[in-house]
């Protein structure tokens, strides 16, 4: 211990964060992975000529080219425009119905776990969810939901909203559980205590010390659940009851490959090549941010 | 010297665990962690708390904060009986009392910086800006000794004595006059715990605190306390000046721990006799009947299996509850008024 009294400006947490960000490689080569699917979607269609959804019948069911480089479907729609169109509708979804997810399980969890008073009740709820056959409610809820919503926001608006909160509520019980799991451990930790002694009100109790302590789990669970979130679009968008038919999003474009399976393979393929790309670079980006925001491993 | 005021009184605390079992989980009994204890503690003094592990010391000193609820009795800090606070009224009176606790890793978060540690109690119960807290922060780390520099790491990079003096940097944040301190050396190595211990001293010279002192090292306690108090199972057996408990123990459990501590000379240790108590401690869910020692007790007569002891005042602040100096000396004193007999000894205490 030297004594100096030198007041070395305290360096911003989040360059910490970063550097021990940066020191994760698959975590690197996710986001840059991630941020080129991000371009892909969102910047792409600016920069393409052709439209997702216009039919030029005289090119259809085209090969590889440069013109169009995924080729063309049976439509003579451009495949590559498809593809960016579709990126955009899926990754918002995943994203929403994620945060959303994430957001319930977690409240429901921290409740069910700090507040021994409404355990039981939140946890039977939980368990109650856990035991409806998730994909038959999503279609009864995207029957009945589908004509209000339509009207209410609009078609697109409307499915979006739809689909969003269905997966979100059909997906938040996982999250939940662990999350209670963990707080159920941490409320005894001493330095809770410490703060119950110093009079932390309960709710910054649960802010201060208890939630970013739950953060590992609760990130590990929102990686994996935007995968379930686009899988979960793309099966209900396969069996019809999601996006209209012409709307394209991922999980569509499989299932509309799924006919042409024989000749033209890639047209299925090359969706759930993206889906899966995504899938795989959002997990190691939270990988690599668990890593970075936990202190005990940063800076070693 | 002048009898000085008294900044906690506890009065009859009782703290008990319900049991719940069966098949409608119907409360079934309780574990009695804390029975029927009274004390004092005055002003600017050190009462140590001594017992063996699962005695209810702990359990004790986290009720007299109210971290637990008790279940009954009262406890009065300062004039007021923090037993029945509604919570906002709790609050506010929190910053006066604050505590120190055993595991130095436990209970520090580990994804908060030592500045945001120290200041969680600035933030809480003030409203200055960043600049006068951290202000207020270096000085804390003065105080304790801690660098400067160390107020952005975070707990993981320091070493227990570290941890524990940013433990107790927190617990000084807010001016308090009470802190208890549960076994704030147990964890610690036995160089860093002089250092802890001196520097709680240093403290309590510092800024007039009053301490509770929760440990199982007896020679430690005698080392920083005042007054002793010695528990078993849920109450309190003996309760005496530091001296006279070390010098003229009068319960035989007092006895029997202070003849346990072990003695630096090899020929003296040997030489020594130690009473070794038989038996376990019952379960605090269901102790015997009578005196709670009477199952281990080397002077045990037929009345301990029958009745329980007072606490009775057998000498000027020496406090005992125990059959053996009921029958000479019986003189009617009670528990009751323990309390004001107890002035005149403290200072023969604090001469220790």
């Amino acid at each position: 211990m030297t004594d100096t009294v030198s007041f070395r400006a305290p360096r911003n947490q989040w360059w910490d964060v970063w550097d021990q960000f940066k020191t994760h490689k698959g975590a690197l080569v996710g986001s840059v992975v991630f941020i080129a699917i991000l371009l892909f979607c969102f910047v792409g269609p600016t920069l393409w000529p052709y439209d997702a959804t216009y039919i030029d019948i005289r090119s259809r069911n085209q090969g590889f080219s440069l013109a169009h480089p995924f080729g063309t479907d049976q439509l003579g729609r451009d495949i590559f425009a498809r593809m960016m169109k579709g990126g955009q509708v899926s990754l918002a979804v995943g994203v929403v119905a994620m945060v959303l997810s994430v957001f319930i399980g977690t409240a429901i969890g921290v409740m069910a776990g700090y507040f021994r008073r409404i355990d039981g009740l939140l946890m039977r709820m939980t368990d109650l969810f856990l035991a409806l056959p998730l994909l038959p409610l999503l279609l009864v809820m995207s029957m009945l939901f589908r004509q209000p919503l339509s009207s209410a926001f609009g078609v697109e608006t409307g499915m979006f909203l739809l689909i969003v909160v269905a997966i979100a509520i059909t997906s938040w019980m996982r999250t939940a559980r662990v999350v209670r799991g963990d707080v159920l451990a941490l409320k005894e930790r001493e330095y809770v205590l410490a703060g119950r002694s110093i009079g932390t009100p309960p709710r910054r109790l649960i802010l201060r010390h208890i939630l970013p302590n739950v953060l590992s789990p609760v990130m590990v669970s929102a990686t994996l659940m935007l995968a379930t979130a686009i899988i979960t679009e793309s099966a209900l968008s396969f069996l019809g009851m999601g996006f209209p038919p012409d709307f394209p999003t991922w999980g569509r474009l499989v299932a509309d490959g799924v006919d042409y399976l024989q000749q033209y393979p890639s047209r299925s393929m090359l969706p759930g090549v993206f889906i899966s790309l995504v899938v795989l670079s959002v997990n190691y980006i939270g990988d690599g941010l668990r890593d970075a925001l936990d202190p005990r491993i940063r800076g070693r | 010297m002048s009898p000085r005021r008294k900044l906690v009184e506890v009065r009859n605390l009782k703290l008990y665990f319900p049991i719940y079992g069966g098949l409608l989980r119907r409360q079934v009994g309780s574990v009695k962690a804390v029975d029927d204890v009274s004390f004092d503690i005055y002003e600017g003094e050190t009462l140590g708390i001594v017992g063996e592990s699962g005695c209810g010391k702990s359990t004790c000193g986290r009720a007299v904060l109210r971290l637990y609820d008790a279940t009954a009795g009262s406890i009065t800090i300062d004039g007021e009986n923090i037993a029945d606070l509604p919570p906002e009224t709790l609050r506010k009176k929190r910053p006066s009392m604050q505590m120190v606790f055993q595991d130095p890793q436990a209970s520090l978060n580990p994804r908060m910086t030592v500045a945001g540690i120290i200041g969680e109690p600035l933030d809480e119960h003030t409203d200055w800006d960043r600049k006068k807290k951290l202000e207020r922060i270096y000085e804390l780390m003065d105080a304790v000794g801690l660098n400067r520099d160390f107020a952005h790491r975070y707990p993981h990079a320091f070493s227990g004595g570290q941890r524990q003096r940013i433990g107790i940097a927190r617990a000084l944040a807010l001016n308090p006059r009470f802190i208890v301190c549960d076994e704030p050396i147990a964890a610690l190595d036995v160089s860093i715990q002089a250092q802890v211990v001196n520097l709680l001293e240093e403290l309590q010279d510092q800024f007039g605190l009053t301490y509770m002192f929760i440990s199982h090292d007896l020679s430690m306690v005698r080392h920083i306390a005042d007054r002793v108090a010695v528990m078993y199972l849920g109450k309190i057996v003996e309760l005496a000046p530091v001296v006279d408990l070390y010098d003229h123990p009068a319960h035989p459990y007092t006895e029997a721990l202070l003849s346990a501590v072990p003695e630096p000379d090899p020929s003296a240790e040997r030489r020594k006799d130690r009473i070794v108590l038989t038996g376990d401690v019952p379960s605090p869910a269901n102790p015997p009947q009578g005196c709670n020692f009477c199952t281990r007790c080397p002077r045990v007569m037929d009345i301990c299996r029958q009745i329980e002891p007072e606490t009775r005042e057998i000498l000027p602040g020496h406090f005992v509850a125990c059959h053996l100096h009921n029958q000479d000396k019986t003189t009617g004193r009670t528990g009751g008024a323990q309390a004001e007999h107890t002035q005149n000894q403290i200072q023969q205490g604090e001469d220790a």
